[in-house]
């Protein structure tokens, strides 16, 4: 006897775990909806898979990275620039780099948890100076979202009352490490504040959640827990309502219309196996990431929709920016033969640079923060690596007590600019190419325009001046311009927004206010694809809002019944 | 394991921060399987029995790296040379690495060999014998012309770049090693239950005053 059983149908299907993704199933898990997670990765717990308190030596890399953990070996993230079976290509002329996430929790494994929320300016930059586009909503739309969402998962900073900046509900920050309280002297007497970073890590126990052990081992995912990761913080509540399913190894190939056009499902491929899945869905949320959700939705194409899903405007894939990025190292001769100490402290910066220039005075529009490097840190591959540059070189007892006076005597300056859209920056999917899946596969195009190149000049002369007053030297002369001043490869900072952005009008983009596509009612975006402009902020905090606001949006429709 | 020789192992400093009571967080199998996880690391490291059999570097070049490491970075009165730290085994590894990009892999393969292989073109080529077979008058004076990047003399250029990245290597196999760890006195990785920010003798030091 043959038994049917009718294919279920799930209230939400969410594609990716990351931060937008996670967000979104809380918010409709613990609303009451039934929610199936779609992630392309496998399954990992920082509790149980974490390389916590392991030493160099544990391993013979030593830390060293490799192709499938660029940051380091003991680094959590799995996945990479360079994923085997899964290519992206660059259009001649252009270069680009985009890295992935392949695990639970996509890149919040990977981030450097520096949580700064977007300011009143940032959402509404053409009005101020003309450049790029107006989003839909402004400061005030996302400041609740914020506020909450700094409650929610614990962030430590400092309210500074700075218009752009804005106030949040922080944890104490902790203390300044020694060269963190060097740069700020030398910064003071430049007119350049330092002020507490603004980290997701807690310094007070939140919940079951204990504070943070200052081992300053973040990027290798924390075992306590008391960092923010999707995983850690956001799966364990929306789990105990018993209406999240989650599905790893589950790679998207597209989502499924219905004759109407409307979502009625997402396909995807088992990667155990290999074999073609599909689960039907009421509504779809998107949080792949900017670029995949847009290389899914090019790839979704139908009799409805000929140029992909919700691309009848077809500003799929436009928009895309990253941030500025300018690196400045230098040796501070003040810092050598210190007495030892501990100076790990939390995962990242315990200081930072805010924006805090006036563009009436420059020759670029917008701003950039400056996160900061350096000290007594635990020793890895590439320890030291280059000190000739300043020592001068050599071998022997006298190189090995250089190797001890040096250490810690280094500092080093990231700056992290806004990137205005422009029209020579974009993806599309690749004509020829598919990955090992069968997925046509994106094609990038990238080139930084004349305002990031001059904001990347800013940074190095500024960076420079520091070092300067610091009595520290830099060993690479300053790049010109035949160099882009030292600015960053278009991905290699790992914040990619705008593919599938947000506004008031379907014709000049995919989603309107709500994160809803402008040509399918029930399909919504919750990563950084909506994002309609790249402030300097690292873009988490936001995704994480904006994705509260979204998921909470979903929830009270389909308590109207409007979905 | 983690912290050994600092009385607290990996399994104190988690119960200490709080996170071993929350069995649903860290149970004990699941410490067990993040040890499992580092010993799978290290089951791909160099056998601790036996006379070390090198995967990369011929017996020759093998002779000319324990050498020229324990050139680089000799014993003193704080730490043992480079080659009791394990250091050729480190970038034995390295070289071989079989997770590594393939391409990168290979650059850095021929530029160490290579290397190697100048070394003993130039000792040969100024006292008629290798690196190894020479004296340590003879090393010393390669060596010199090769490893002070501001005085070397056209045409010696990639030996000393040669001797560059090898120093590099040498540098990131002994001060991460437990020997290397410890004489550059690293205090890190470790349970911090309250952080204090920079102690008062290096404030005044760096005649800092935090505010």
């Amino acid at each position: 006897m043959q038994v049917l059983v009718p294919p279920r149908t799930w209230d939400v299907c969410i594609v990716g775990s990351g931060a937008g993704g996670g967000m979104a199933a809380k918010v409709l898990a613990e609303a009451g909806a039934e929610v199936l997670l779609l992630e392309a990765g496998p399954p990992w717990d920082s509790a149980r898979d974490s390389a916590m308190f392991a030493w160099p030596y544990d391993s013979p890399r030593r830390g060293r990275g490799h192709r499938g953990k660029p940051f380091g070996e003991f680094d959590g993230c799995l996945g990479g620039w360079d994923i085997p079976g899964e290519p992206y290509t660059v259009a001649p002329g252009s270069q680009f780099n985009w890295f992935r996430g392949r695990m639970l929790g996509g890149r919040t494994n990977h981030w450097g948890r520096i949580s700064l929320r977007f300011g009143p300016w940032d959402f509404k930059g053409k009005s101020r100076d003309g450049f790029g586009d107006d989003w839909p909503i402004g400061y005030q739309d996302l400041k609740p979202y914020y506020d909450r969402l700094d409650e929610m998962v614990g962030i430590f900073g400092t309210n500074e009352g700075l218009e752009n900046e804005p106030d949040g509900v922080f944890l104490p920050p902790p203390r300044p490490r020694c060269y963190e309280l060097l740069i700020q002297k030398a910064c003071r007497g430049l007119g350049i504040p330092v002020i507490p970073s603004r980290l997701s890590i807690l310094t007070r126990p939140k919940g079951e959640r204990p504070a943070c052990h200052y081992c300053s081992q973040c990027g290798r995912g924390c075992a306590t827990h008391s960092n923010f990761s999707t995983p850690s913080v956001l799966l364990p509540p929306a789990l105990a309502t018993g209406k999240l399913t989650v599905q790893t190894g589950a790679m998207a190939r597209e989502v499924t219309t219905d004759t109407e056009g409307r979502a009625s499902g997402v396909s995807y491929v088992d990667t155990a196996t290999g074999q073609d899945r599909h689960v039907q869905a009421r509504i779809v949320v998107l949080a792949a990431s900017a670029c995949e959700t847009a290389r899914l939705l090019l790839n979704s194409r139908s009799p409805r929709h000929p140029n992909g899903l919700a691309n009848a405007s077809r500003a799929v894939g436009r928009y895309l920016t990253d941030s500025v990025g300018v690196h400045v190292g230098a040796h501070v001769p003040a810092l050598m033969d210190l007495p030892p100490h501990n100076e790990d402290g939390v995962g990242g910066m315990h200081v930072y640079i805010p924006w805090w220039l006036d563009n009436r005075t420059l020759d670029f529009p917008r701003g950039y923060h400056v996160e900061l490097g350096g000290g007594r840190g635990m020793p890895y591959f590439g320890f030291l690596h280059g000190l000739d540059r300043y020592n001068g070189g050599g071998y022997g007892r006298k190189l090995k007590d250089d190797y001890r006076r040096y250490y810690g005597s280094f500092v080093g300056f990231s700056g992290r600019g806004e990137c205005v859209p422009n029209p020579d920056s974009f993806c599309e999917l690749d004509p020829t190419v598919v990955d090992r899946w069968g997925i046509p596969v994106l094609r990038f195009h990238w080139k930084w325009s004349d305002a990031e190149l001059k904001q990347a000049r800013h940074m190095q002369r500024t960076f420079r001046r520091i070092v300067e007053a610091m009595g520290g030297t830099v060993a690479e002369p300053e790049p010109g311009p035949e160099t882009g001043y030292g600015i960053s490869t278009g991905g290699e900072i790992i914040h990619e927004f705008g593919t599938v952005r947000m506004g008031e009008s379907p014709r000049t983009s995919v989603l309107n206010s709500w994160c809803q596509a402008h040509d399918c009612r029930n399909l919504f975006v919750a990563d950084g694809g909506p994002f309609v402009s790249n402030p300097h902020k690292n873009g988490t905090w936001t995704i994480l809002a904006l994705a509260m606001r979204t998921a909470e949006h979903i929830a009270e429709e389909r308590r109207k019944g409007n979905l | 394991m983690s912290g050994e020789g600092k009385g607290i192992d990996r399994r104190e400093m988690l119960r200490r921060s709080g996170a071993l009571p929350l069995a649903g967080l860290l149970s004990p199998e699941a410490l067990r399987s993040a040890h499992l996880h580092l010993a799978r690391q290290q089951a791909t490291a160099p056998a601790g029995k036996g006379p070390f059999q090198p995967a990369f570097f011929t017996a020759h070049e093998w002779a000319t790296v324990q050498r020229l490491a324990d050139a680089i970075l000799p014993a003193d009165a704080r730490s043992p040379a480079a080659s009791q730290a394990g250091v050729p085994e480190v970038i034995d590894f390295v070289l071989a690495d079989p997770l590594a990009e393939p391409k990168e892999r290979e650059t850095l393969q021929t530029q160490v060999r290579g290397g190697l292989a100048w070394l003993d073109r130039e000792c040969a080529g100024r006292f008629g014998r290798g690196f190894v077979d020479g004296t340590e008058a003879e090393r010393t004076a390669v060596l010199d012309a090769i490893a002070f990047p501001a005085r070397v003399v056209a045409g010696l250029e990639a030996g000393a770049a040669f001797f560059a990245t090898f120093r590099d290597l040498v540098a990131s196999g002994f001060w991460t090693s437990r020997v290397g760890i410890e004489d550059l006195q690293y205090r890190g990785n470790t349970y911090v239950a309250e952080w204090t920010g920079c102690p008062k003798e290096v404030l005044s030091r760096l005649g800092l005053e935090e505010r």
